[in-house]
């Protein structure tokens, strides 16, 4: 019988004690110097720290200059050591970063505008708060009309009757032109078949065109009616609240249930008429502040937020043409995505600025600050479209079928079923986007838009403040204000991200 | 009540077909959509040309290439192919386009290095390195890529001592406000040898390693090739400088009056430019590279460990090829990204395609049209054509790995 059985003789040494790694000499311990590659590295580290973070600090606070009136504060000799951070430049041109040459008197106008803005998106940032689809519809659809009478000033001569009259006659007059065309084309053509053709077709958009004048017609009387009676304005905006009304009061399922859609547009129109009174928007309103005087903070957020704004419809159309089934529309939105993503923005602020204004009407000219925002909504729509795509791919086709087995159309399956879950998907690639939107809005300063950093080269500029770190305290300042902005979209959406992945954590 | 179940007549076919091929998945409608949309277009298109050509009549401005033709008449400040002030506009543009080619390309070599150590610092297990990394990441990140090119070229370029003054390095190397000197390598006879000692070094390493492979799959037989390989890379072309003479010799830049004559000069903005383009495209590079790495499994270099592979093997056999398939279209992307911001060269002045051709011969032709136009198609060129090369390669890697 053999002995299988083991007993140990002696005790087994003792081990040593493992490293500690809780408090902070654990922490050194086990994270900084725990092997001899891992003590270079720290040791390299704090001398890259030591020569990057230690003369910035010196720069901007220690060395630095706070108070003066002009560049003789800031100039070694006077001071009597190195001179840092020249502050008092920054103090003095502080205005001028915020607002640009915004006249003066004019300014509370855009004061008041952060003002609006911050009240009305601050509340829409915090997820406790109730009333978010108010707020949102308040913020993206009333906010932006009212900051550009605010802003820009000028009243309006009349309302919604006039435009429709003005876009139907001008429409109806292009349409019917380009018939008049086609058809002179077909009776000058050779070939017989061909020329009746172009002369049916070329007939067929000069009826169409016709027809469209006819609908114009009372639109036209309407509006002379207005003026006649001497407040086109509001003869107009009633009569634009009575028919709007009437038509979401039939369409949304009248004496049933229609009473709710038509309390909330009555209030819109309410609204409407609050504002146009407000600021007198029937009597020519606040005086006009050209857009060639803004800059600054103001020019760099109103491009921004009004590219963010206006490249989300772009996108997400975009988005859902290149999922299209329909063969064309697919095409299209393929050709024009890849064509925006493929330039840089520079070249397409090139475009918007010298280009755009050849394709419109000789007597239809287009603000620079707009021409540019026109550019910037079609570059981040086309890069947004890619980022919605994505969080469409994302939704099982389940879904869309479910939505249409409970008889859904397809524009209400998408817009009640898809597209919500898909736009939550995508909200992190949405907000880098919309970082690299605000970050991109400084290029409109090399097509002479006085944009935060347009405006920092212009301060450069000034023979008062040259002294030897007027330069590095402009950037200082700039930089700062740009990296808080973006740094801050950034953690709050990365709050945002957390928040909505709270049911799939587990 | 039993009629319902009786089948239904098949469509027919050729309808079905015709209404599939018209308007997709929608039919019909889908069809008259189409239409209208195309109307729609065209009407646009109509719309645009008749406006453009009204307003060109009106600004007396002949539309068409024929100022490609012109004498451009102005000065580039750097020009790598010949140029001079009486050349065309045409020349004017290829000035440009190789310009904007080299930045961007250097701006990728160094994006990439960059990018590499800055990605793989972030993931370094000490804790300092790794929040130095992110820090520079986040910092760089959060500011617009102008700024950072303003930054380098008003505030620390133009900065710099004058040429006098000028930092040294082995009094051939010289940084100072006018720009980097350094010497130029001037070709003598012996230099066509030496290239083609170089080029075939080259090709004989590349025979080498296949055939290695070769025997190693079909006879399992290992060869070690890194030495022959440096052998035949450094012997053969040191050969050729030992017996026909040295290839290249070196003109150094020298201090004459203001500035510095003969050696090579790098303009500043050209620094500037690349200096802001690498350290910028490195900090999304360094995000990428992060991720790539991530995304591969703990357990595939535990694996690769229990075979008994290196730390080396194991990374380089294992796990970088497998975060490349992650790594790559992104990067592509980075890549694409750095030559579409060198155009932002016209900021600081650099000749790139934008300064030069849609800056300088626009504001002189007024020709806005074609020059956004080909602008525009050259930069879509480019895009397209590295995507191309880069979805090829991603394309062998996948195939290789079997997915």
């Amino acid at each position: 019988m053999s002995n299988t059985s083991f007993v140990a003789r002696e005790l087994v040494a003792e081990r040593a004690a493992p490293v500690r790694s809780t408090g902070f000499v654990g922490f050194v311990q086990t994270r900084l110097l725990n092997s001899p590659t891992n003590i270079l590295l720290t040791v390299v580290s704090l001398l890259l720290l030591w020569f990057t973070i230690a003369p910035t600090v010196k720069f901007l606070l220690i060395d630095a200059v706070w108070q003066g009136q002009d560049r003789t504060a800031c100039l070694p000799e006077n001071v009597g050591h190195a001179v840092g951070a020249c502050w008092p430049f920054v103090q003095a041109k502080f205005t001028q970063f915020i607002y640009g040459f915004y006249p003066e008197p004019e300014r509370w106008r855009v004061n008041l505008t952060f003002l609006l803005g911050a009240l009305l998106l601050l509340p829409l940032l915090i997820p406790r708060l109730p009333a978010k689809s108010v707020n949102a519809g308040l913020f993206f659809l009333a906010f932006p009309v009212v900051a550009f009478f605010l802003l820009y000033g000028g009243g309006i001569n009349g309302f919604g009757i006039s435009w429709a009259a003005d876009f139907l006659s001008t429409v109806a007059v292009h349409i019917t032109e380009i018939g008049r065309r086609l058809r002179s084309m077909g009776l000058l053509s050779d070939i017989a078949v061909f020329g009746d053709l172009l002369r049916l077709i070329g007939n067929g958009i000069v009826a169409f065109g016709d027809g469209l004048q006819l609908v114009a017609l009372p639109f036209d009387w309407l509006r002379n009616e207005g003026v006649n009676r001497g407040e086109p304005v509001w003869f107009e905006l009633a009569a634009t609240t009575i028919t709007v009304s009437l038509l979401v009061f039939l369409s949304n399922g009248h004496v049933r249930n229609g009473w709710r859609a038509l309390a909330s547009t009555i209030f819109i129109f309410i609204g409407v008429a609050a504002v146009i009174a407000l600021l007198r928007l029937d009597r020519g309103g606040l005086p006009i502040v050209d857009t060639r005087l803004w800059g600054g903070l103001l020019v760099t957020l109103v491009v921004s937020i009004t590219g963010i704004v206006t490249s989300m419809p772009v996108g997400i159309a975009l988005a859902l043409g290149r999922r299209s089934t329909i063969p064309l529309i697919r095409l299209f939105s393929i050709a024009f995505i890849e064509f925006w993503r493929g330039v840089p923005l520079i070249t397409v602020l090139f475009f918007a600025t010298y280009m755009l204004p050849l394709f419109l009407p000789g007597n239809f000219t287009v603000d620079g600050l707009v021409r540019a925002l026109i550019g910037i909504a079609l570059f981040a729509g086309a890069y947004n479209a890619e980022v919605i795509r994505g969080g469409l791919q994302a939704i099982p086709r389940g879904q869309a079928e479910a939505a249409s087995a409970l008889g859904l159309s397809w524009w209400k399956t998408t817009r009640l079923v898809v597209m919500p879950q898909a736009l939550r998907h995508v909200i992190p690639g949405l907000v880098n986007s919309f970082i690299a939107l605000l970050k991109d809005t400084s290029l409109v300063s090399i097509v002479a838009l006085f944009d935060l950093l347009g405006q920092l080269r212009a301060s450069f500029a000034d023979p008062n403040w040259s002294t030897p770190t007027t330069l590095f305290t402009g950037f200082a300042f700039t930089g700062i204000m740009y990296f808080v902005m973006c740094f801050g979209i950034s953690r709050y959406s990365l709050f945002v991200e957390h928040r909505l992945n709270v049911h799939r954590r587990s | 009540m039993a009629t319902s179940t009786e089948a239904r007549k098949p469509p027919l076919q050729l309808v079905a077909k015709l209404r599939r091929v018209l308007g997709g998945q929608a039919g019909w409608s889908g069809f008259v959509l189409q239409i209208v949309f195309v109307a729609a277009l065209v009407w646009i298109g109509y719309e645009i040309v008749e406006n453009a050509r009204s307003n060109l009549a009106a600004q007396k401005i002949a539309s068409g290439f024929g100022f490609l033709s012109n004498t451009a008449g102005f000065a580039v400040s750097q020009a790598l192919i010949p140029y001079s002030e009486s050349d065309t506009y045409l020349q004017v543009f290829f000035v440009g386009l190789v310009n904007t080619l080299v930045v961007s390309l250097i701006g990728i070599f160094f994006a990439t290095i960059i990018g590499f150590i800055v990605g793989l610092g972030r993931m370094s297990p000490n804790w300092l390195l790794a929040r130095i990394a992110g820090g520079y990441v986040e910092l760089i990140r959060n500011l617009p890529l102008l700024f950072q090119i303003l930054f380098w070229y008003l505030a620390v370029l133009a900065t710099l001592p004058q040429p006098r003054q000028s930092i040294s390095l082995l009094d051939s190397f010289f940084l100072s406000n006018r720009g980097f000197g350094l010497p130029k390598p001037i070709g003598t006879e012996a230099f066509t040898a030496f290239a083609v000692a170089v080029i075939v070094a080259i090709i004989a390493a590349l025979v080498l390693r296949v055939y290695a492979r070769q025997q190693l799959f079909a006879k399992g037989r290992v060869i070690a090739v890194w030495p022959a390989t440096l052998g035949l890379l450094v012997g053969l072309p040191l050969l050729t400088a030992l017996v026909l003479g040295t290839p290249v010799t070196f003109e150094y830049p020298v201090l004459r009056g203001f500035n510095f004559s003969g050696g090579l000069r790098v303009l500043p903005e050209f620094v500037a430019l690349t200096l802001a383009l690498s350290t910028y495209t490195a900090a999304f590079i360094a995000e990428i590279v992060r991720a790539g790495v991530q995304s591969v499994h703990k357990g595939q270099s535990e694996a690769g460990a229990s075979l008994g592979l290196s730390r080396g093997a194991t990374l380089r056999l294992i796990v970088v090829p497998q975060a490349m398939r992650v790594i790559l279209p992104p990067l592509t992307n980075q890549y694409l990204n750095l030559t579409k911001n060198s155009s932002l060269a016209v900021a600081i002045g650099y000749p790139d395609l934008v300064s030069v051709f849609a800056g300088t011969t626009m504001s002189q032709t007024g020709q806005a049209i074609e020059i956004i136009a080909i602008t525009m198609a050259v930069y879509l060129v480019i895009s397209l054509v590295t995507s191309a090369i880069m979805s090829a390669y991603g394309w062998r890697i996948s195939r290789s790995m079997g997915a």
